[in-house]
């Protein structure tokens, strides 16, 4: 009834990275979810080890196919694999035999469940909603916790406003969850952190060929999402010639590889997030203005944690929780506690999770007092500088551009490089750390050792 | 310049984090030096990896795959890293000397 079937759409319709693999365990196809989680795509890592593909924790990879191959059993096994992001993440390998009509053995296929979205899916089984995970007391922010299931339910485009570490990558996701494409991708992509000719191979993807250096197909990031979500952040930087291109696919539903004459279908939903005034850019001739009402179809204004302190002893709970070990869950004294509350968070609620988690790890779950706090926060005048600078409601990204006529800039600049300078020795050169306590992203990290030269 | 691949038994490891072979090597564009030096590791750890590429001055990193830690730390301490590489280490040395080795890529030799 099958023999016909098309493999291609009959494996991409399965809601995990499929491999399968011939008798020697090479590759010889992969769905498209295995494309995204290896960042190969199915001619290049045609006849590869299927090891050399997925680089698992399965050691030695074989074995774990004999049963499989001799027996022809089923065999379930958890590990891990590391994607192209260079995470490593948690997976159960289902894999099991593939036989022909006379029963002969053709290989194995091999289901790769991705673990790391089971606490989620657990609760969302207990019968918890999107509003899960915002902390919140706050009118605004329980307005954003209310709009997040009604965004989901359509597959129109969201604009997602706020300052630096106010959670927008963390609400896109929950709309992801929450909509029917929540079994299909999510991919992030930072509009700020790439050049501009990486960046339109990054987003649509390369044929061999298209551009010296160019050896293998690459398939781009709006391929990998399929029928997922693809978030945009920063997308204030996005530089004006890809802003077209993207308007493009908008207009078509679909776009062109570079190099390539084929047209590829663009299924995927759009969301972009922003520490910028899009429509003052817009006003500025920085943004296209077509392009911005494509974005802003729905809007969400995440507000900064200065205008939500109601939520600051809240957070500060549940980050504790989060982070504790074990049934002892330690606590703040009062003093601690007290900084905490008067501190103004210009990296909001990023910052105090990371301050949190850095209190908790340096206490050894003990009361966490002043001293585990860190030395940032308790040096008034650098903090006061950093209020100054930070409470004047200005955006993040405002700041990155530069000194304002005041000078102001000027004396910023200085005092975030102290800072940075700081951070990274507290955290012995450790980048990703210096970037956690500081409230950063790690791409806003490197963008600023540039400018710093540091 | 010194290079470190991270392999197992012939080929290029496929993780960085997972690997108990290593091999220590001169390059320079056009040559690679004989001898390579082949070490053992008791039990495979990123961390000893990397303390092993800092003690031992290399300037670059060779692997099939690393995780984000890793690579940052190594990028920190500014050796240059070419991962995602799938293949028999020998030919992918060839690729370096001549130049032509970059992440991710797939050693022609390396389909069986």
């Amino acid at each position: 009834m099958f023999q016909n079937a098309n493999l291609s759409n009959l494996l991409d319709g399965i809601p995990h990275a499929v491999v399968l693999v011939d008798k020697k365990l090479n590759v010889s196809r992969m769905n498209r979810r295995a494309e995204a989680l290896t960042g190969r795509n199915n001619d290049d890592a045609f006849g590869i080890p299927a090891d050399y593909i997925l680089r698992t924790s399965l050691h030695p990879f074989p074995d774990f196919f004999n049963p499989v191959l001799q027996e022809r059993q089923i065999v379930v096994h958890e590990g891990d694999v590391l994607d192209r992001n260079r995470k490593i993440i948690p997976v159960r390998f289902s894999i099991s035999p593939i036989e022909s009509n006379s029963d002969d053995l053709l290989g194995a296929m091999v289901i790769l469940e991705d673990l790391s979205l089971a606490p989620y899916l657990q609760e969302k089984g207990a019968g918890s909603d999107a509003f899960d995970g915002i902390v919140s007391l706050n009118q605004k922010m329980q307005e954003v916790g209310e709009q997040i299931p009604v965004f989901a339910g359509t597959d129109a485009s969201v604009l997602i406003e706020g300052e630096t570490g106010t959670g927008k990558g963390f609400v896109a996701e929950k709309i992801h969850h929450a909509s029917k494409r929540s079994g299909y991708p999510f991919i992030k992509v930072n509009c700020g952190a790439l050049p501009e000719p990486l960046l339109e191979s990054e987003l649509f993807g390369h044929v061999r060929g298209a551009f010296p250096g160019a050896e293998n197909n690459k398939p781009g990031m709006f391929r990998l999402a399929d029928r997922g979500t693809i978030l945009f952040t920063e997308i204030g930087d996005l530089p004006l010639t890809l802003q077209v291109k993207l308007l493009t696919v908008f207009d078509d539903g679909e776009f062109f590889s570079l190099g390539s004459t084929r047209k590829v279908a663009m299924k995927a939903r759009i969301i972009a997030a922003t520490g910028r005034d899009l429509k003052e850019m817009v006003r500025e001739g920085q943004f296209r203005e077509d392009l911005y009402y494509r974005l802003n179809v729905l809007r969400l204004r995440l507000p900064p944690l200065r205008e939500r302190t109601e939520d600051i002893p809240l957070l500060i709970d549940n980050f504790v929780k989060l982070f504790s070990s074990g049934n002892l869950v330690p606590h703040f004294d009062k003093d601690a506690r007290s900084v905490l509350l008067d501190y103004s968070f210009p990296g909001n609620v990023r910052e105090l999770r990371n301050i949190v988690e850095h209190a908790i790890t340096l206490s050894h779950g003990e009361t966490m007092k002043r001293e585990h706090l860190p030395e940032y926060l308790l040096q008034g005048i650098e903090a006061e500088k950093y209020a100054s600078i930070w409470g004047s409601g200005k955006k993040a990204d405002t700041h990155d551009a530069g000194g304002d006529a005041n000078g102001r800039g000027t004396k910023w600049d200085d005092v975030e490089k102290e800072m940075i300078i700081e951070a990274l020795r507290k955290s012995r050169g450790k980048r990703s750390d210096a970037a956690k306590m500081l409230g950063w992203a790690r791409s806003t990290l490197y963008r600023k050792l540039k400018r710093h030269d540091i | 310049m010194k290079v470190l691949m991270a392999v197992s038994k012939d080929d290029i490891a496929s993780r960085f984090d997972l690997t108990v072979e290593v091999v220590i090597i001169k390059a320079d564009e056009g040559v690679v030096f004989p001898e390579p030096r082949e070490l053992l590791l008791s039990e495979p750890s990123g961390d000893e990896l990397c303390a092993l590429a800092v003690n031992e001055a290399v300037d670059l990193v060779v692997c099939g795959g690393i995780d984000e830690v890793h690579y940052e730390y190594l990028m920190w301490k500014k050796i240059t890293l070419i991962d995602g590489v799938v293949g028999p280490y020998r030919e992918a040395l060839k690729l370096l000397a001549d130049g032509l080795l970059a992440p991710n890529t797939i050693v022609p030799a390396v389909a069986q």
